[in-house]
């Protein structure tokens, strides 16, 4: 399996959806099941290659980067950027949830297009989106990190955009009147885009001022790791830097105050867009913390950190307040994510081995969760034709399968213990009462974990708020006369993988645990000094 | 004793001949696609040339040495910037006769002599690329501009073209009486045209006024060609009165014309007045991006969004200019690399934009955004085609955009003070407003629905002409070759300045 080892079979996982989108297009319109299959087949065959990678890494030397291509592969030479890709300890679990979300979506399409019925599109903007995601969390050169960074908006765009939301919004401000997808969209987009433009003057000026060290300008992310850890950026420079990336990042993430986006965009987007968004491109951001931040630019970490805790348990609380203002169960669990986020950034400011571990287990049981509850809103709202709580209820009597899963899914979502949900919160406010101690903050730090806990509180509330309104209670007489398929086949096959994943993390964390770990004890002490 | 190196002058000779084969035979056939097929040929047969002469080095009968590539006494070189911008010229000028074959013919249009002038513009452009000294940089410029004039106009009966031919002529005069002033200055002051002796001559004399006033009015005269604001008015009538082919042609071949003067004026010629057209230039690009995308935002025509467009995506190019402004000459060869990079780029996204818009014109009857809606429903391979080069132009990875945005953003940050920071800055808040309206075109053809009015089985019942359809075709394959292997474009960009070295920039 050496061709496997040595960056051709990360490429493959990577490209293969991409290479199978062009396929899509070569292929007719009205031949949907041609369509279906090739698209479930690419998507099949990069998650059984990415299964494959995690069985094959070395879970013992975690921290070191596998299955990458040879750094010195160019690809744009005359700006020295290479094409390198592999995985460490910290990206393989996203790997792994990335291309599971990818089939689990095309799985769950296999009946359930949103209007306007177009399988051919949306299957060829799913599998760009894979490449995408995947593209993002293997990339170790900034130039490559922006391109993957970058593709997944388009498709995600024309997804919300042309099967979104078709309700009516009124636009805050200027009082014009559009179509919720409209809005969406385009505000998903232009927030999205304000963030990385800055991002990508930081990458740039990263790049320049390598130069200075090493002889030769390098867009790559170890070698700018390491003269970040060496404490080469440090003034103005980086303070400059450090702003850009982060205005590039915290709308990705998204942090309070730059969150609005979020819940327009999640709630407009149709079902899959939803679970993709939620499930992955929300991590995107925090990743591109973890990945480039903490390690490039330390000292600005270190200096910072209060601030992004600041923000992050602003959003817990934010977020916690605004789910129970509530009326569409969609943009509930749209401004839940907020929050959850919130706690992985909590967990990311302290800037812990602990702290980030949280992190990313709470990035994947988010993911997991998350995703499987925007699963569930989409195949209510299919039923019922609302997404209204005020309309809902019995749901218990009326879909008792239904019920009971976005019961689990609710409980995963507020933290239950032995539910992967819990991890994340739980730890991301154990690594609050201790800090990194450089921060210099460990007061104020252990005043946001009170408040994070209280966002716990919280987040109980609103999901039991919500089971209480949707899933309990007698069904009112609007749907006395409607019969109602409880879940399918396809949406079985769809939501088990993310059930189990949510009861194994949550029984067994060290599922996760055991790949990040020993990578993130290394990116911590190298850029800290542990 | 003059010598003249035939194989260097090559690409311009068989270009001259096909502008007169091509009258000839307009005057002596009826069957006028003749017309189109030489002009066409006689392209192609120019780009062979261009080819031999980028690969000398490696070819055993090349066997002319660099230094004889410079004829005339200096003032007119066949280097690697050259070659690379006559090869832009003659690609745009190739796509821009491929679309108006199929526009032409669908139209009544006098044709013969619509090709003679529009190889004849090309031709001017490609000498443009080698013009080293005022007065030959001038007449190609004008050999540019004079057969665009009467394109404008081409269509006779259509008031909104004769407007666009006369503004784009009367700003086109203003425009070159201001350069003149500037150059007649210069040579009162250094005595002489050529760019490199202007080089040398004018450090002695860049604390005479006079000078600064020379630099001043010869860039803004260069401003109107390339359309930056605030010399930008004729351009948004210009592009939409004008038949769309012209109005590609007008984008990316007259509009490059007066980029490649201001880049050789500018680097070659004035390199001791940085400190004079860099901060002009920081203005008129910062307003140039501002102005055009602002604007563009309100714009319900697709011609006209597109001129906007245009001015925006002019002020990108120039932000590497004014990045130089307070860096002195010492760092010339980036801001040059990046603008051509950018050009290059640009050329191939626009004239493939326009080249859509007019298969999508030609269908629904109209340039109007409304009257495109639901284009996906019906006409999806052109609308993913429209999205490919909107959203390049806009500059979303992986297509062709994002690179030249990236080559601009590095030029003017690798600068390393204020003038280039802050243009980034600027040019970074104006690439998320130029989204803006570039997704209104998106939304309109994927988001919304067929308007009442538009009958979709009139408008699928041609075919998309041969024609058009290769020349969109080459653009898409382009936008997505230099999208994901942007190293092509940037080795284009390299190679243009590694040459120029020998120029002693």
């Amino acid at each position: 399996m050496d061709w496997f080892e040595n960056g051709l079979g990360l490429s493959l996982i990577v490209f293969l959806p991409a290479i199978g989108a062009v396929v899509l297009l070569a292929i007719p319109k009205a031949q949907e099941a041609a369509l279906k299959w090739v698209a479930l087949l690419v998507s099949l065959v990069s998650l059984a290659l990415s299964i494959v990678m995690a069985v094959r890494f070395d879970y013992s030397s975690a921290g070191t980067y596998q299955f990458g291509t040879a750094i010195d592969t160019k690809w744009i030479e005359a700006i020295n950027a290479h094409f390198h890709i592999a995985v460490d300890g910290i990206s393989l679990p996203l790997v792994v949830l990335s291309t599971l979300i990818t089939a689990l979506v095309i799985i769950y399409s296999w009946n359930h297009w949103p209007e306007p019925h177009n399988p051919k599109l949306l299957l060829v903007f799913v599998l760009v989106l894979a490449t995408g995601m995947t593209g993002t969390f293997v990339a170790l050169d900034l130039v490559l990190f922006f391109l993957f960074f970058e593709i997944v908006l388009l498709p995600m765009y024309f997804m919300i955009g042309i099967w979104g939301d078709r309700g009516i919004r009124e636009v805050p401000i200027f009082g014009w009147k559009l179509e919720m997808r409209l809005y969406a969209s385009l505000k998903f987009f232009v927030f999205t885009l304000f963030g990385s433009a800055f991002m990508l003057l930081s990458f740039l000026a990263l790049y320049f001022k390598s130069g200075e060290f090493l002889g030769e300008r390098t867009f790559s992310i170890i070698q700018l790791a390491e003269l970040g850890a060496a404490g080469r950026f440090v003034g103005t420079f980086a303070f400059l830097v450090f702003l850009g990336m982060f205005l590039g990042f915290a709308v990705k993430v998204p942090m309070w105050p730059v969150h609005t986006w979020l819940p327009d965009a999640h709630t407009a987007a149709p079902t899959i867009g939803s679970v993709i968004l939620a499930a992955i491109l929300l991590k995107l951001g925090t990743y591109g913390f973890v990945r480039i931040l903490l390690p490039v630019l330390p000292n600005e970490a270190v200096r910072w950190a209060p601030f992004i805790g600041l923000l992050a348990v602003i959003g817990i609380i934010y977020g916690s307040l605004a789910c129970l203002a509530q009326t569409d169960m969609k943009r509930l669990i749209a401004y839940s994510s907020v929050g959850h986020m919130g706690f992985v950034m909590l967990g990311i400011a302290t800037l812990t081995d602990v702290g980030i571990n949280a992190a990313i287990i709470g990035m994947v049981a988010h993911g997991l969760i998350t995703g499987l509850l925007f699963f569930i809103a989409g195949s209510m709202s299919h039923r019922y034709h609302t997404r209204d709580m005020r309309r809902l209820g019995g749901n218990m009597v009326l879909m008792p399968k239904m019920g009971v899963l976005l019961g689990i899914a609710a409980m995963a979502s507020l933290g239950l213990p032995a539910l992967a949900g819990f991890w994340g919160e739980f730890m991301a406010l154990m690594s609050s009462f201790n800090p990194l101690e450089a921060i210099g903050a460990t007061g104020t730090f252990r005043g946001f974990m009170v408040v994070g806990a209280v966002g716990t509180v919280l987040t109980a509330g609103y999901m039991l708020f919500m089971l209480r309104n949707v899933n309990f209670g007698e069904p009112s007489e609007e749907w006395s006369d409607h019969e109602f398929h409880d879940v399918e086949t396809t949406e079985w096959i769809a939501w088990a993988p993310l059930l189990i994943g949510t009861l194994a993390i949550g029984v067994f964390p060290k599922i996760v645990f055991g790949a990040t770990n020993d990578a993130v004890i290394g990116l911590v002490e190298k850029a800290f000094g542990g | 004793m003059l010598t003249l190196d035939y194989h260097a002058l090559l690409p311009e000779l068989i270009v001259a001949g096909t502008v007169l084969v091509t009258l000839v035979v307009d005057i002596v056939t009826r069957r006028k696609h003749l017309v189109a097929i030489i002009g066409v040929l006689g392209l192609f047969a120019a780009a062979v040339p261009i080819l031999t002469l980028s690969f000398c080095g490696s070819l055993d009968f090349c066997s002319s040495t660099e230094a004889s590539r410079v004829m005339f006494g200096g003032a007119y070189v066949i280097d690697g910037y050259a070659l690379v911008l006559k090869g832009v010229f003659i690609f745009a000028g190739f796509v821009a006769l491929l679309l108006s074959i199929g526009y032409l013919e669908s139209d009544r249009y006098y044709e013969g002599e619509y090709y003679f002038l529009l190889v004849a513009s090309v031709l001017g452009g490609m000498a443009m690329a080698s013009s080293r000294d005022f007065v030959s940089m001038i007449v190609a410029l004008e050999l540019v501009s004079g057969p665009a004039f009467m394109l404008a106009g081409w269509r006779k009966g259509d008031a909104r073209s004769n407007e666009a031919s006369l503004k784009f002529f009367i700003t086109g005069v203003i425009a070159l009486a201001l350069t003149l002033f500037g150059v007649s200055l210069l040579y009162g002051l250094t005595g002489t045209q050529q760019f490199d002796q202007i080089a040398v001559l004018s450090e002695t004399v860049a604390d005479v006024p006079l000078f600064t006033l020379a630099v001043i009015f010869i860039v803004l005269g260069f401003g109107f060609k390339v359309s930056a604001v605030p010399f930008h008015f004729w351009t948004p009538d210009t592009y939409q009165g004008a038949p769309p082919p012209v109005t590609a042609w007008l984008s990316v071949g007259s509009k490059g014309a007066g980029f490649v003067a201001l880049l050789t004026v500018c680097y070659l010629a004035l390199p001791a007045a940085t400190d004079v057209w860099g901060p002009l230039i920081w203005i008129v690009a910062a307003l140039s991006m501002t102005v055009g995308n602002v604007v563009a935002l309100k714009q319900t025509n697709v011609m006209r969004l597109l001129g906007y467009s245009s001015i925006a995506q002019a002020g990108f190019m120039l932000a590497p200019f004014g990045a130089v402004a307070a860096s002195g000459a010492g760092d010339l060869a980036r801001p040059f690399q990046a603008t051509i990079t950018y050009f290059v780029i640009y050329a191939v996204m626009n004239l493939g934009a326009f080249g859509t818009a007019i298969i999508i014109g030609q269908r629904v009857g109209s340039y109007e955004l409304e009257d495109w809606g639901g284009l996906s429903k019906y006409a999806t391979g052109v609308a993913l085609s429209l999205a490919v080069f909107f959203m390049s132009l806009a500059g979303v990875p992986p297509l062709a955009g994002w690179f030249a945005k990236f080559a601009m953003f590095r030029a003017t940050i690798g600068v390393g003070n204020w003038w280039g920071y802050s243009i980034a800055i600027v040019a970074a808040v104006n690439a998320v407003i130029a989204f803006v309206y570039y997704a209104k075109v998106m939304k309109s053809a994927f988001f919304d629905d067929v308007p009442e009015g538009i009958d979709v089985d009139v408008a699928m019942s041609d075919a998309i002409p041969a024609p058009i359809g290769l020349a969109v075709g080459l653009a898409v394959v382009g936008v997505f070759l230099f999208g994901v292997l942007p190293g092509l474009a940037a080795n284009v960009g390299n190679f243009s300045t590694d040459l120029l070295g020998t120029l002693g920039l």
